[in-house]
Protein backbone atom coordinates (compact mmCIF):
# COMPACT_ATOMS: atom_id res chain seq x y z
CA UNK A 1 0.00 0.00 0.00
CA UNK A 2 2.91 2.65 1.00
CA UNK A 3 4.30 1.47 -1.88
CA UNK A 4 1.32 2.43 -4.36
CA UNK A 5 1.52 5.91 -2.73
CA UNK A 6 5.07 6.63 -3.75
CA UNK A 7 4.56 5.40 -6.85
CA UNK A 8 1.42 7.89 -7.36
CA UNK A 9 3.34 10.77 -5.94
CA UNK A 10 6.44 10.09 -8.47
CA UNK A 11 4.65 10.24 -11.22
CA UNK A 12 1.73 12.80 -10.60
CA UNK A 13 4.47 15.70 -11.25
CA UNK A 14 5.55 13.75 -14.33
CA UNK A 15 2.38 13.19 -16.18
CA UNK A 16 0.86 17.10 -15.63
CA UNK A 17 4.14 18.22 -17.15
CA UNK A 18 3.15 20.69 -19.63
CA UNK A 19 5.33 20.06 -22.44
CA UNK A 20 2.48 22.18 -25.24
CA UNK A 21 -0.61 23.69 -23.45
CA UNK A 22 -3.35 23.28 -25.79
CA UNK A 23 -2.17 19.31 -25.69
CA UNK A 24 -2.81 18.82 -21.74
CA UNK A 25 -5.52 16.91 -21.18
CA UNK A 26 -5.78 17.82 -17.63
CA UNK A 27 -5.83 21.61 -17.41
CA UNK A 28 -9.95 22.89 -16.76
CA UNK A 29 -11.09 23.94 -20.25
CA UNK A 30 -13.21 27.06 -19.31
CA UNK A 31 -15.06 29.29 -21.57
CA UNK A 32 -15.75 32.28 -19.35
CA UNK A 33 -12.24 32.78 -18.33
CA UNK A 34 -12.33 36.97 -17.16
CA UNK A 35 -9.57 37.60 -19.96
CA UNK A 36 -12.21 35.99 -22.32
CA UNK A 37 -15.08 38.46 -21.07
CA UNK A 38 -12.57 41.65 -21.57
CA UNK A 39 -11.84 40.91 -25.28
CA UNK A 40 -15.71 40.09 -26.05
CA UNK A 41 -16.28 43.53 -24.14
CA UNK A 42 -13.42 45.04 -26.46
CA UNK A 43 -15.14 43.04 -29.53
CA UNK A 44 -18.99 44.38 -28.90
CA UNK A 45 -17.22 47.95 -28.14
CA UNK A 46 -15.52 47.89 -31.37
CA UNK A 47 -18.42 46.59 -33.50
CA UNK A 48 -20.45 49.50 -31.54
CA UNK A 49 -17.94 52.15 -32.16
CA UNK A 50 -18.27 50.67 -35.97
CA UNK A 51 -22.33 51.21 -35.90
CA UNK A 52 -21.99 54.37 -34.64
CA UNK A 53 -19.41 56.27 -35.98
CA UNK A 54 -18.68 54.59 -38.73
CA UNK A 55 -21.23 55.83 -42.10
CA UNK A 56 -23.67 52.87 -42.81
CA UNK A 57 -26.70 55.74 -44.24
CA UNK A 58 -25.43 53.65 -47.91
CA UNK A 59 -26.98 50.45 -46.96
CA UNK A 60 -30.92 51.11 -47.77
CA UNK A 61 -29.80 52.32 -50.98
CA UNK A 62 -27.95 48.96 -52.11
CA UNK A 63 -29.75 46.32 -49.93
CA UNK A 64 -31.11 44.50 -52.88
CA UNK A 65 -28.19 44.57 -54.97
CA UNK A 66 -26.28 43.16 -51.68
CA UNK A 67 -28.64 40.49 -51.41
CA UNK A 68 -28.35 39.78 -54.97
CA UNK A 69 -24.66 39.94 -55.07
CA UNK A 70 -24.65 37.38 -51.90
CA UNK A 71 -27.07 34.98 -53.83
CA UNK A 72 -25.00 34.76 -56.95
CA UNK A 73 -21.66 34.21 -55.05
CA UNK A 74 -23.41 31.18 -52.94
CA UNK A 75 -24.64 30.13 -56.28
CA UNK A 76 -20.98 29.90 -58.03
CA UNK A 77 -19.35 28.42 -54.79
CA UNK A 78 -22.41 25.38 -54.50
CA UNK A 79 -22.20 24.69 -58.29
CA UNK A 80 -18.32 24.78 -58.56
CA UNK A 81 -17.97 22.96 -56.06
CA UNK A 82 -20.57 20.33 -56.40
CA UNK A 83 -19.41 20.17 -60.67
CA UNK A 84 -15.87 20.27 -59.87
CA UNK A 85 -16.35 17.70 -57.22
CA UNK A 86 -17.69 15.30 -59.96
CA UNK A 87 -14.72 15.90 -62.37
CA UNK A 88 -12.03 15.20 -58.96
CA UNK A 89 -13.29 11.31 -58.59
CA UNK A 90 -12.26 10.39 -62.28
CA UNK A 91 -9.38 12.66 -62.00
CA UNK A 92 -8.51 10.89 -58.64
CA UNK A 93 -9.41 7.58 -59.18
CA UNK A 94 -7.18 7.60 -62.54
CA UNK A 95 -3.94 8.85 -60.72
CA UNK A 96 -4.65 6.39 -57.80
CA UNK A 97 -5.83 3.15 -60.08
CA UNK A 98 -6.14 3.92 -63.50
CA UNK A 99 -3.77 2.93 -66.34
CA UNK A 100 -0.66 5.16 -67.54
CA UNK A 101 -2.29 6.70 -70.41
CA UNK A 102 -5.21 8.40 -68.19
CA UNK A 103 -3.08 8.67 -65.00
CA UNK A 104 -0.34 10.77 -66.54
CA UNK A 105 -2.73 13.31 -68.44
CA UNK A 106 -4.96 13.65 -64.89
CA UNK A 107 -1.49 14.27 -62.75
CA UNK A 108 -0.35 17.16 -65.28
CA UNK A 109 -3.59 18.56 -65.39
CA UNK A 110 -3.65 19.03 -61.43
CA UNK A 111 -0.07 20.11 -61.87
CA UNK A 112 -0.80 22.89 -63.95
CA UNK A 113 -4.25 24.27 -62.47
CA UNK A 114 -2.23 23.88 -59.21
CA UNK A 115 0.63 25.59 -61.06
CA UNK A 116 -0.42 28.49 -61.82
CA UNK A 117 -2.83 31.67 -60.28
CA UNK A 118 -6.50 31.47 -60.32
CA UNK A 119 -6.08 34.98 -61.94
CA UNK A 120 -4.45 34.00 -64.52
CA UNK A 121 -6.81 31.23 -65.17
CA UNK A 122 -9.59 33.03 -65.00
CA UNK A 123 -8.07 35.82 -67.34
CA UNK A 124 -6.80 32.93 -69.92
CA UNK A 125 -10.04 31.04 -70.30
CA UNK A 126 -11.83 34.86 -70.27
CA UNK A 127 -10.12 37.31 -72.23
CA UNK A 128 -8.16 34.68 -74.34
CA UNK A 129 -10.57 32.28 -75.39
CA UNK A 130 -13.29 34.96 -75.46
CA UNK A 131 -11.16 37.00 -78.09
CA UNK A 132 -10.94 33.29 -79.85
CA UNK A 133 -14.42 32.94 -80.00
CA UNK A 134 -15.81 35.61 -82.00
CA UNK A 135 -13.54 34.52 -84.96
CA UNK A 136 -14.92 31.56 -85.71
CA UNK A 137 -18.35 31.68 -87.81
CA UNK A 138 -19.72 28.31 -86.74
CA UNK A 139 -19.41 29.22 -82.86
CA UNK A 140 -21.30 32.37 -83.53
CA UNK A 141 -24.33 30.96 -85.55
CA UNK A 142 -24.18 27.90 -82.65
CA UNK A 143 -27.16 27.67 -79.96
CA UNK A 144 -24.20 28.40 -77.17
CA UNK A 145 -23.44 31.89 -77.98
CA UNK A 146 -25.79 33.79 -75.84
CA UNK A 147 -24.37 32.35 -73.40
CA UNK A 148 -20.23 31.93 -74.63
CA UNK A 149 -20.82 36.48 -74.62
CA UNK A 150 -21.44 36.38 -70.57
CA UNK A 151 -19.01 36.52 -68.36
CA UNK A 152 -20.36 33.90 -65.86
CA UNK A 153 -19.92 30.44 -67.86
CA UNK A 154 -16.16 31.31 -68.28
CA UNK A 155 -16.30 32.11 -64.00
CA UNK A 156 -18.21 29.21 -63.31
CA UNK A 157 -15.41 26.76 -65.81
CA UNK A 158 -12.50 28.56 -64.23
CA UNK A 159 -13.97 28.22 -60.50
CA UNK A 160 -15.04 24.09 -61.77
CA UNK A 161 -11.51 23.31 -63.19
CA UNK A 162 -9.46 24.94 -60.41
CA UNK A 163 -11.62 23.17 -57.82
CA UNK A 164 -10.99 19.78 -59.65
CA UNK A 165 -7.49 20.20 -59.88
CA UNK A 166 -7.07 20.78 -55.71
CA UNK A 167 -9.37 18.03 -54.90
CA UNK A 168 -8.27 15.35 -57.60
CA UNK A 169 -4.93 15.31 -55.64
CA UNK A 170 -7.06 14.97 -52.78
CA UNK A 171 -9.47 12.35 -53.88
CA UNK A 172 -5.79 10.20 -55.08
CA UNK A 173 -4.83 10.35 -51.78
CA UNK A 174 -7.70 9.17 -50.47
CA UNK A 175 -8.39 6.40 -53.03
CA UNK A 176 -5.36 5.60 -52.18
CA UNK A 177 -5.57 5.26 -48.70
CA UNK A 178 -8.50 2.78 -48.36
CA UNK A 179 -6.99 -0.31 -46.89
CA UNK A 180 -6.95 -3.26 -49.33
CA UNK A 181 -8.30 -5.66 -47.81
CA UNK A 182 -11.62 -3.79 -48.29
CA UNK A 183 -11.51 -3.80 -52.04
CA UNK A 184 -10.31 -7.49 -51.48
CA UNK A 185 -13.32 -9.01 -49.78
CA UNK A 186 -15.59 -6.49 -52.22
CA UNK A 187 -13.72 -8.41 -54.83
CA UNK A 188 -14.37 -11.90 -52.93
CA UNK A 189 -17.80 -11.64 -52.92
CA UNK A 190 -18.08 -11.25 -56.50
CA UNK A 191 -18.82 -7.67 -56.86
CA UNK A 192 -18.13 -6.00 -60.54
CA UNK A 193 -15.82 -3.63 -60.29
CA UNK A 194 -18.41 -0.82 -60.55
CA UNK A 195 -20.05 -1.92 -58.50
CA UNK A 196 -17.05 -2.17 -55.77
CA UNK A 197 -16.17 0.98 -56.89
CA UNK A 198 -20.00 2.82 -55.88
CA UNK A 199 -20.68 0.61 -52.73
CA UNK A 200 -16.95 0.58 -50.87
CA UNK A 201 -14.54 2.10 -52.47
CA UNK A 202 -15.78 5.71 -53.58
CA UNK A 203 -18.25 6.10 -49.90
CA UNK A 204 -14.75 5.46 -47.88
CA UNK A 205 -12.63 7.98 -50.27
CA UNK A 206 -15.57 10.15 -49.60
CA UNK A 207 -15.09 9.93 -46.04
CA UNK A 208 -11.36 10.06 -45.73
CA UNK A 209 -11.72 13.18 -47.75
CA UNK A 210 -14.62 14.89 -45.93
CA UNK A 211 -11.93 17.29 -43.77
CA UNK A 212 -9.90 18.15 -46.09
CA UNK A 213 -13.05 18.65 -48.60
CA UNK A 214 -14.51 21.21 -46.09
CA UNK A 215 -11.21 23.09 -46.10
CA UNK A 216 -11.38 23.36 -49.93
CA UNK A 217 -14.85 24.76 -49.87
CA UNK A 218 -13.62 27.28 -47.61
CA UNK A 219 -10.89 28.63 -49.91
CA UNK A 220 -13.04 28.07 -52.70
CA UNK A 221 -15.50 30.75 -51.62
CA UNK A 222 -12.37 32.57 -50.88
CA UNK A 223 -11.55 32.51 -54.73
CA UNK A 224 -14.94 34.01 -55.76
CA UNK A 225 -14.02 37.07 -55.49
CA UNK A 226 -11.74 36.90 -58.03
CA UNK A 227 -14.73 36.52 -60.48
CA UNK A 228 -15.54 40.29 -60.11
CA UNK A 229 -12.69 41.33 -62.08
CA UNK A 230 -14.27 39.62 -65.41
CA UNK A 231 -17.92 41.44 -64.58
CA UNK A 232 -19.63 38.90 -62.65
CA UNK A 233 -21.72 40.67 -60.02
CA UNK A 234 -20.89 38.78 -56.87
CA UNK A 235 -20.82 40.26 -53.36
CA UNK A 236 -17.63 41.31 -53.90
CA UNK A 237 -18.20 43.28 -56.94
CA UNK A 238 -21.23 45.07 -55.26
CA UNK A 239 -18.81 46.09 -53.07
CA UNK A 240 -16.54 47.52 -54.94
CA UNK A 241 -19.65 49.45 -56.98
CA UNK A 242 -20.88 50.68 -53.74
CA UNK A 243 -16.78 52.32 -53.06
CA UNK A 244 -17.13 53.75 -56.34
CA UNK A 245 -20.71 55.40 -56.26
CA UNK A 246 -20.03 56.96 -52.38
CA UNK A 247 -16.67 57.11 -52.51
CA UNK A 248 -16.62 55.36 -49.01
CA UNK A 249 -13.58 53.41 -48.49
CA UNK A 250 -13.78 51.20 -45.55
CA UNK A 251 -17.28 50.42 -44.65
CA UNK A 252 -17.98 48.22 -47.98
CA UNK A 253 -15.19 46.37 -47.79
CA UNK A 254 -15.17 45.77 -43.47
CA UNK A 255 -19.45 44.64 -44.56
CA UNK A 256 -17.79 42.48 -47.08
CA UNK A 257 -15.05 40.63 -44.31
CA UNK A 258 -18.02 40.38 -42.44
CA UNK A 259 -20.00 38.56 -44.68
CA UNK A 260 -17.57 35.94 -45.69
CA UNK A 261 -16.48 35.37 -42.07
CA UNK A 262 -20.38 34.24 -41.72
CA UNK A 263 -20.21 32.40 -44.70
CA UNK A 264 -17.04 30.59 -43.89
CA UNK A 265 -18.85 29.64 -40.69
CA UNK A 266 -21.59 28.56 -41.91
CA UNK A 267 -19.64 26.22 -44.10
CA UNK A 268 -17.38 24.26 -41.37
CA UNK A 269 -20.68 24.04 -39.55
CA UNK A 270 -22.50 22.36 -42.10
CA UNK A 271 -19.66 20.00 -42.59
CA UNK A 272 -19.32 19.16 -39.14
CA UNK A 273 -22.83 17.71 -39.17
CA UNK A 274 -21.78 16.06 -42.19
CA UNK A 275 -18.82 14.40 -40.80
CA UNK A 276 -20.96 13.34 -37.59
CA UNK A 277 -23.40 12.07 -40.13
CA UNK A 278 -20.93 8.95 -41.18
CA UNK A 279 -20.18 6.38 -38.92
CA UNK A 280 -16.53 7.32 -38.10
CA UNK A 281 -15.04 3.52 -37.10
CA UNK A 282 -13.41 1.82 -40.64
CA UNK A 283 -11.62 -1.22 -40.59
CA UNK B 1 -8.45 32.57 -96.33
CA UNK B 2 -11.19 32.22 -93.69
CA UNK B 3 -8.26 29.81 -91.97
CA UNK B 4 -5.60 32.08 -91.69
CA UNK B 5 -7.77 34.70 -90.33
CA UNK B 6 -8.74 32.37 -87.62
CA UNK B 7 -5.19 32.15 -86.58
CA UNK B 8 -3.59 35.80 -86.90
CA UNK B 9 -0.12 35.05 -85.53
CA UNK B 10 2.13 32.77 -87.37
CA UNK B 11 4.90 31.49 -85.42
CA UNK B 12 7.08 33.99 -86.60
CA UNK B 13 5.11 36.73 -85.48
CA UNK B 14 4.20 35.14 -82.32
CA UNK B 15 8.23 35.07 -81.49
CA UNK B 16 8.15 38.73 -82.15
CA UNK B 17 5.95 39.21 -79.79
CA UNK B 18 7.31 37.51 -76.89
CA UNK B 19 10.77 38.84 -77.60
CA UNK B 20 12.25 40.57 -74.94
CA UNK B 21 14.22 43.32 -76.41
CA UNK B 22 11.23 46.25 -77.18
CA UNK B 23 8.86 45.80 -80.36
CA UNK B 24 7.92 42.42 -78.10
CA UNK B 25 6.57 42.05 -75.06
CA UNK B 26 8.95 39.44 -73.49
CA UNK B 27 11.24 41.66 -71.15
CA UNK B 28 7.81 43.18 -69.73
CA UNK B 29 6.64 39.74 -68.78
CA UNK B 30 10.40 38.60 -67.31
CA UNK B 31 10.31 42.40 -65.05
CA UNK B 32 7.09 41.35 -63.70
CA UNK B 33 7.97 37.71 -62.93
CA UNK B 34 11.00 39.10 -60.66
CA UNK B 35 8.68 41.71 -59.22
CA UNK B 36 6.52 38.40 -58.38
CA UNK B 37 9.24 36.65 -57.16
CA UNK B 38 11.01 39.43 -55.23
CA UNK B 39 7.20 39.96 -53.20
CA UNK B 40 6.47 36.69 -53.08
CA UNK B 41 10.14 35.79 -51.25
CA UNK B 42 9.67 38.87 -48.87
CA UNK B 43 6.09 38.03 -47.74
CA UNK B 44 7.44 34.21 -47.46
CA UNK B 45 10.27 35.74 -45.15
CA UNK B 46 7.58 37.35 -43.05
CA UNK B 47 5.01 35.31 -42.88
CA UNK B 48 7.86 32.68 -41.24
CA UNK B 49 9.13 35.47 -38.70
CA UNK B 50 5.16 35.85 -38.00
CA UNK B 51 4.00 32.33 -37.90
CA UNK B 52 7.41 31.33 -35.76
CA UNK B 53 6.12 33.91 -33.29
CA UNK B 54 2.39 33.10 -33.70
CA UNK B 55 3.22 29.34 -32.88
CA UNK B 56 5.06 29.80 -29.83
CA UNK B 57 2.27 31.83 -28.58
CA UNK B 58 -0.78 29.63 -29.29
CA UNK B 59 1.36 26.61 -27.85
CA UNK B 60 3.13 28.89 -24.94
CA UNK B 61 1.67 31.83 -24.45
CA UNK B 62 -0.91 32.97 -21.72
CA UNK B 63 -4.37 32.41 -22.12
CA UNK B 64 -4.82 35.94 -23.57
CA UNK B 65 -1.62 35.89 -26.18
CA UNK B 66 -3.45 32.48 -27.22
CA UNK B 67 -6.71 33.80 -27.87
CA UNK B 68 -5.63 36.61 -29.78
CA UNK B 69 -3.61 34.65 -31.91
CA UNK B 70 -6.49 32.48 -32.68
CA UNK B 71 -8.63 35.39 -33.56
CA UNK B 72 -5.60 36.45 -35.84
CA UNK B 73 -5.46 33.09 -37.61
CA UNK B 74 -9.23 32.63 -37.58
CA UNK B 75 -10.12 35.55 -39.20
CA UNK B 76 -7.35 35.91 -42.17
CA UNK B 77 -7.81 32.62 -42.95
CA UNK B 78 -11.51 32.95 -43.25
CA UNK B 79 -11.57 36.19 -45.02
CA UNK B 80 -10.67 36.48 -48.70
CA UNK B 81 -7.19 37.57 -49.92
CA UNK B 82 -8.17 39.97 -52.28
CA UNK B 83 -10.83 41.47 -49.64
CA UNK B 84 -7.82 41.90 -47.16
CA UNK B 85 -5.32 42.78 -49.37
CA UNK B 86 -7.64 45.81 -50.22
CA UNK B 87 -8.43 46.69 -46.63
CA UNK B 88 -4.60 46.25 -45.75
CA UNK B 89 -3.31 48.16 -48.34
CA UNK B 90 -5.94 51.24 -48.31
CA UNK B 91 -6.18 51.36 -44.84
CA UNK B 92 -2.64 50.34 -44.13
CA UNK B 93 -1.31 53.15 -46.20
CA UNK B 94 -3.94 55.61 -44.40
CA UNK B 95 -3.64 54.90 -40.69
CA UNK B 96 0.16 55.07 -41.62
CA UNK B 97 0.29 58.75 -42.93
CA UNK B 98 -2.27 59.58 -40.38
CA UNK B 99 -0.36 59.00 -37.76
CA UNK B 100 2.91 60.66 -39.56
CA UNK B 101 0.22 63.77 -40.08
CA UNK B 102 -0.19 63.60 -36.26
CA UNK B 103 3.36 63.42 -34.89
CA UNK B 104 4.00 66.69 -37.46
CA UNK B 105 5.74 64.56 -40.35
CA UNK B 106 5.58 64.31 -44.20
CA UNK B 107 3.25 61.74 -45.62
CA UNK B 108 5.24 59.45 -47.37
CA UNK B 109 4.24 57.04 -50.53
CA UNK B 110 4.34 53.87 -49.41
CA UNK B 111 5.99 51.82 -52.66
CA UNK B 112 3.61 48.70 -54.25
CA UNK B 113 6.77 46.35 -53.02
CA UNK B 114 6.65 47.15 -49.42
CA UNK B 115 2.67 47.22 -49.03
CA UNK B 116 2.73 44.14 -51.38
CA UNK B 117 4.92 42.42 -49.09
CA UNK B 118 3.31 43.39 -45.50
CA UNK B 119 -0.15 42.52 -46.85
CA UNK B 120 0.81 39.36 -48.07
CA UNK B 121 3.23 38.60 -45.26
CA UNK B 122 0.61 39.33 -42.99
CA UNK B 123 -1.91 36.77 -44.34
CA UNK B 124 0.65 34.28 -44.86
CA UNK B 125 1.90 34.48 -41.51
CA UNK B 126 -1.67 33.36 -40.04
CA UNK B 127 -1.12 29.88 -42.66
CA UNK B 128 2.31 29.87 -41.28
CA UNK B 129 1.72 29.71 -37.54
CA UNK B 130 -0.88 26.78 -37.83
CA UNK B 131 1.62 24.50 -39.98
CA UNK B 132 4.55 25.36 -37.70
CA UNK B 133 2.05 24.51 -34.22
CA UNK B 134 1.64 21.27 -35.95
CA UNK B 135 5.09 20.36 -36.39
CA UNK B 136 6.03 21.52 -33.57
CA UNK B 137 3.40 19.37 -31.78
CA UNK B 138 4.55 16.67 -33.88
CA UNK B 139 8.52 16.60 -32.05
CA UNK B 140 8.52 13.12 -30.03
CA UNK B 141 7.54 14.28 -26.60
CA UNK B 142 10.66 12.97 -24.56
CA UNK B 143 13.00 15.09 -26.34
CA UNK B 144 11.64 18.53 -25.50
CA UNK B 145 11.67 16.92 -22.06
CA UNK B 146 15.57 15.96 -22.38
CA UNK B 147 16.25 19.37 -23.23
CA UNK B 148 14.56 20.88 -20.30
CA UNK B 149 16.43 18.15 -18.25
CA UNK B 150 19.47 19.45 -19.32
CA UNK B 151 18.57 22.63 -18.10
CA UNK B 152 18.38 24.42 -21.30
CA UNK B 153 17.00 27.75 -21.46
CA UNK B 154 13.86 28.19 -23.49
CA UNK B 155 16.10 30.36 -26.40
CA UNK B 156 18.91 27.52 -27.00
CA UNK B 157 16.07 24.68 -26.73
CA UNK B 158 14.25 26.63 -29.80
CA UNK B 159 17.97 26.95 -31.78
CA UNK B 160 19.10 23.51 -30.75
CA UNK B 161 16.03 21.37 -30.36
CA UNK B 162 12.99 22.50 -31.34
CA UNK B 163 13.61 23.88 -34.94
CA UNK B 164 15.74 21.65 -36.15
CA UNK B 165 13.60 18.63 -35.25
CA UNK B 166 10.54 20.20 -36.60
CA UNK B 167 11.71 21.53 -40.06
CA UNK B 168 11.05 18.01 -41.64
CA UNK B 169 7.27 17.98 -40.16
CA UNK B 170 7.03 21.46 -41.21
CA UNK B 171 8.59 21.50 -44.61
CA UNK B 172 5.78 19.82 -46.85
CA UNK B 173 3.15 22.46 -45.46
CA UNK B 174 6.12 25.59 -45.93
CA UNK B 175 6.76 24.55 -49.42
CA UNK B 176 2.91 24.73 -49.47
CA UNK B 177 3.11 27.82 -48.32
CA UNK B 178 5.94 29.04 -50.77
CA UNK B 179 3.64 28.18 -53.69
CA UNK B 180 0.90 29.77 -52.05
CA UNK B 181 3.18 33.03 -52.20
CA UNK B 182 3.81 32.36 -55.38
CA UNK B 183 0.67 32.95 -56.73
CA UNK B 184 -1.10 35.17 -54.38
CA UNK B 185 1.39 37.83 -55.67
CA UNK B 186 -0.99 37.64 -58.54
CA UNK B 187 -3.77 39.38 -56.04
CA UNK B 188 -1.25 42.46 -56.33
CA UNK B 189 -2.74 42.71 -60.26
CA UNK B 190 -6.28 44.20 -58.75
CA UNK B 191 -4.50 46.66 -56.54
CA UNK B 192 -2.77 48.17 -59.22
CA UNK B 193 0.99 46.63 -58.35
CA UNK B 194 2.96 45.65 -61.76
CA UNK B 195 3.58 42.12 -61.46
CA UNK B 196 3.75 39.24 -63.62
CA UNK B 197 0.10 38.92 -64.38
CA UNK B 198 -0.69 42.56 -64.47
CA UNK B 199 2.20 43.36 -67.07
CA UNK B 200 0.90 40.13 -68.99
CA UNK B 201 -2.99 41.86 -69.68
CA UNK B 202 -0.88 45.41 -69.85
CA UNK B 203 0.75 43.03 -72.43
CA UNK B 204 -2.25 41.61 -73.81
CA UNK B 205 -4.64 44.18 -74.24
CA UNK B 206 -2.03 46.32 -76.28
CA UNK B 207 -1.23 43.84 -78.96
CA UNK B 208 -4.55 41.85 -78.42
CA UNK B 209 -3.00 38.42 -78.27
CA UNK B 210 -4.94 37.72 -75.22
CA UNK B 211 -4.36 33.78 -75.61
CA UNK B 212 -0.44 34.26 -76.35
CA UNK B 213 0.16 36.30 -73.07
CA UNK B 214 -1.49 34.62 -70.66
CA UNK B 215 -0.42 31.24 -72.04
CA UNK B 216 2.93 32.57 -71.79
CA UNK B 217 2.98 33.48 -68.46
CA UNK B 218 0.56 30.17 -67.22
CA UNK B 219 4.46 28.98 -68.47
CA UNK B 220 6.03 31.11 -66.58
CA UNK B 221 4.33 30.65 -63.25
CA UNK B 222 4.18 26.66 -64.24
CA UNK B 223 8.25 26.61 -64.51
CA UNK B 224 8.29 28.60 -60.67
CA UNK B 225 5.99 25.41 -59.30
CA UNK B 226 8.58 23.45 -61.19
CA UNK B 227 11.68 24.66 -59.91
CA UNK B 228 10.39 25.20 -56.35
CA UNK B 229 9.57 21.49 -56.52
CA UNK B 230 12.62 20.34 -56.86
CA UNK B 231 14.48 22.41 -54.19
CA UNK B 232 12.49 21.71 -51.95
CA UNK B 233 12.52 17.96 -52.79
CA UNK B 234 16.18 18.05 -52.18
CA UNK B 235 15.51 20.43 -48.65
CA UNK B 236 13.52 17.97 -47.47
CA UNK B 237 15.75 15.01 -48.57
CA UNK B 238 18.57 17.09 -46.45
CA UNK B 239 16.11 17.75 -43.53
CA UNK B 240 15.25 14.14 -43.11
CA UNK B 241 18.11 12.48 -43.39
CA UNK B 242 18.66 9.80 -40.76
CA UNK B 243 14.93 9.33 -40.65
CA UNK B 244 13.33 6.27 -42.07
CA UNK B 245 11.27 7.02 -45.05
CA UNK B 246 8.00 7.75 -45.08
CA UNK B 247 7.16 4.41 -47.11
CA UNK B 248 8.51 2.18 -44.73
CA UNK B 249 7.10 3.95 -41.51
CA UNK B 250 3.67 3.64 -42.92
Amino acid sequence: MSNLTVDTKIEIPLETFPIHKDADPDRPREWMQPHRIVLILIGLALVASAIFFLRWDWLPNYGGLILQGLWRTIWILCVTVFLGFLLAVPLGLAQAAGPAILAVPARWFCTIIRGTPLLLQLWLLYYGLGSLFPQYPWIRGSELWPYLRQAWPYAVLALTLSYAGYEGEVMRGAFAGVPKGQLEAARAFGMRRFTILRRIWLPQAIHRALPTLAGEAVLQLKSTPLVATITVVDLYSVASRIRQDTFITYEPLLLLAAGYLIITGIIVFLFRRLERLVPSRLG
Amino acid sequence: MADVSIIPETLSQMLTLLSPSPPGWGGNLLRGLVHSLQIALGAFGMGLIIGTLGAYGKLYGSPLVRDLAGIYTTIVRAVPELVLILLLYYAGTDLINRILEMAGYQRIDISGLVAGIVVLGFVQGAYATEVLRGAIKAIPYGEIEAARAYGMSPILMMRRITLPSMLPYALPGLANLWLIATKDTALLAVVGFSELTLETRQAAGTTKAYFLFFMAAGVLYLLTTLFSNLIVGRIEKWARRGMPSVREAG
